[in-house]
């Protein structure tokens, strides 16, 4: 392996990584998500079509992949709050793998609900 | 195996790369053992820094395989499992020559972080009673036994990204002085750590934690001086 | 004044995480109940149009992400873009306020 990688292959860095991409990403999808909505809100019709686009699989492989970002945001955030304001303990370094454990269950949740 | 394959960084401050040494392997071999064979049969102007070799004095500081390490704790064994080992200075510091780093920046962050601690007594007064089971002493002790030895600074992607960052060391001397009833100098030491230079700069990666060679956690001690900032800054004291 | 400056936004970034770790609960189980509801545009502007928790919600919803999408990306622009000093800043305040107004009329257009 790479050294400059080596040194980084833990699993605090791990999940530093997973919540800085995908806080970039949600922080570049909010646009477009409220200028989408704000078009198509203003009325029952044009509300209703974006609605039938929202069916296509392709899109809801998309809103799958988003959900997937904000879980992992969302258990990640959570996990660094612990870390930051619970007192230290020896088991905050398995914080990580709960942290994805959440996410992905969130995200798995979220395929089976639609 | 009866040699290990060592590459060694050979250079200063205008640059450098690696030669290639044979080191015979021997039973509890220590990194540091690897680095003195070198210096004293093959090669003699070889530059290193060492002084206790028993995990105290935190001077012989390396980047082994990629990782900073202490080498006079790390067992070749430990680190090296097909025969290759790779030496190189402790990253994040200027280079003085071959395998030193220049330590003065990182000794500079602990001054700039308040790292001294400021009594309020003198000698004619009492001693001050600290009850060893109190919880701020129980949060020194956790902190308390950093060598100096560079290893988190070294390990820490935001000294790389933002080098005025004071860094773990720095930061957790700093809070074993915070956590410390007897000491006077808290509210300036604060405003010394706080800050886009100080403990709010870190994003709680955990390497310093995870290489510390003496099981501190930097880390939590920096969450204590981001809490206890972000309060003071509430209360309009910072 | 950069340590108390740095302090507050650490605690504004904390408080704002700490309440979209419950709006975005609340977000995605109204959205999964939505879409297994099968509800149509109508039946959605139905319950939202007028009502004033709905509005609560969603617009401490939208201030909170307003206070934590520009701070982290405060940390992403200096840190690997090497963007610091006043012009990120107030390329910060001007995505805040887009973000702010795109999410103000998204919220009104489904309320009024």
């Amino acid at each position: 392996m790479n050294p400059v990688r080596r040194a980084r292959n833990h699993p605090g860095y791990w999940a530093f990584l997973v919540h800085r991409v995908s806080g970039i990403l949600l922080a570049l999808y909010l646009p477009a998500h409220f200028w989408a909505l704000g078009l198509a809100l203003h009325d029952a019709a044009r509300l209703d079509a974006f609605l039938r686009w929202t069916d296509q699989p392709l899109v809801r492989f998309g809103e799958w992949g988003l959900v997937l970002l904000l879980a992992a945001h969302f258990s990640g955030g959570l996990r660094l709050l612990a870390l930051e304001f619970l007192p230290w303990r020896e088991w905050h370094k398995s914080l990580a793998a709960v942290a994805a454990g959440v996410s992905l269950a969130l995200a798995l949740a979220f395929a089976l609900a639609l | 195996m009866t040699t290990l394959q060592v590459r060694v960084w050979r250079g200063g401050p205008q640059g450098g790369d690696y030669r290639a040494y044979e080191v015979p392997r021997q039973a509890s071999q220590s990194v540091l053992d690897v680095v003195t064979y070198i210096q004293r049969t093959l090669d003699p102007t070889l530059a290193y820094r060492f002084a206790c070799r028993v995990g105290m004095c935190g001077s012989c500081a390396m980047t082994v395989n990629g990782v900073a390490r202490w080498t006079c704790r790390t067992h070749v064994d430990q680190v090296c499992a097909d025969g290759r080992l790779e030496l190189a200075p402790l990253a994040n510091l200027p280079v003085i020559r071959d395998l030193v780093a220049d330590m003065r920046e990182f000794f500079d962050k602990w001054a700039r972080a308040r790292g001294r601690f400021a009594g309020r007594r003198t000698r004619h007064d009492d001693f001050e009673r600290v009850a060893p089971d109190s919880e701020p002493r129980r949060q020194v002790d956790a902190a308390i036994e950093c060598i100096g030895c560079g290893v988190c600074y070294s390990s820490c992607d935001v000294v790389a990204w933002n080098p005025d960052y004071l860094g773990p060391a720095a930061l957790n001397r700093a809070w074993t002085l915070q956590r410390d009833v007897r000491d006077a100098a808290q509210a300036e030491r604060l405003r010394a750590v706080a800050g886009d230079a100080g403990c709010h700069a870190c994003h709680t990666h955990l390497s310093c934690t995870e290489r510390c060679p003496k099981h501190i956690s930097p880390t939590a001690g920096i969450a204590g001086l981001k809490r206890a900032a972000a309060a003071a800054a509430l209360k309009g004291e910072l | 004044m950069s340590a108390r400056r740095e302090a507050l936004l650490w605690a504004a970034q904390r408080a704002s995480a700490a309440m979209l770790a419950l709006c975005v609960v609340v977000h995605l189980a109204t959205m999964i109940y939505a879409a297994h509801a099968g509800l149509g545009a109508a039946q959605i502007l139905e319950r939202t149009r007028g009502n004033v928790v709905w509005l609560g919600f969603y617009s401490v919803f939208l201030l909170a992400v307003v206070v934590h999408v520009p701070i982290g990306l405060r940390a992403v622009l200096s840190e690997w873009l090497g963007w610091r000093g006043a012009s990120r800043d107030a390329f910060l305040a001007a995505f805040a306020a887009g973000l702010g107004w795109l999410g103000a009329r998204a919220i009104l257009g489904v309320f009024l």
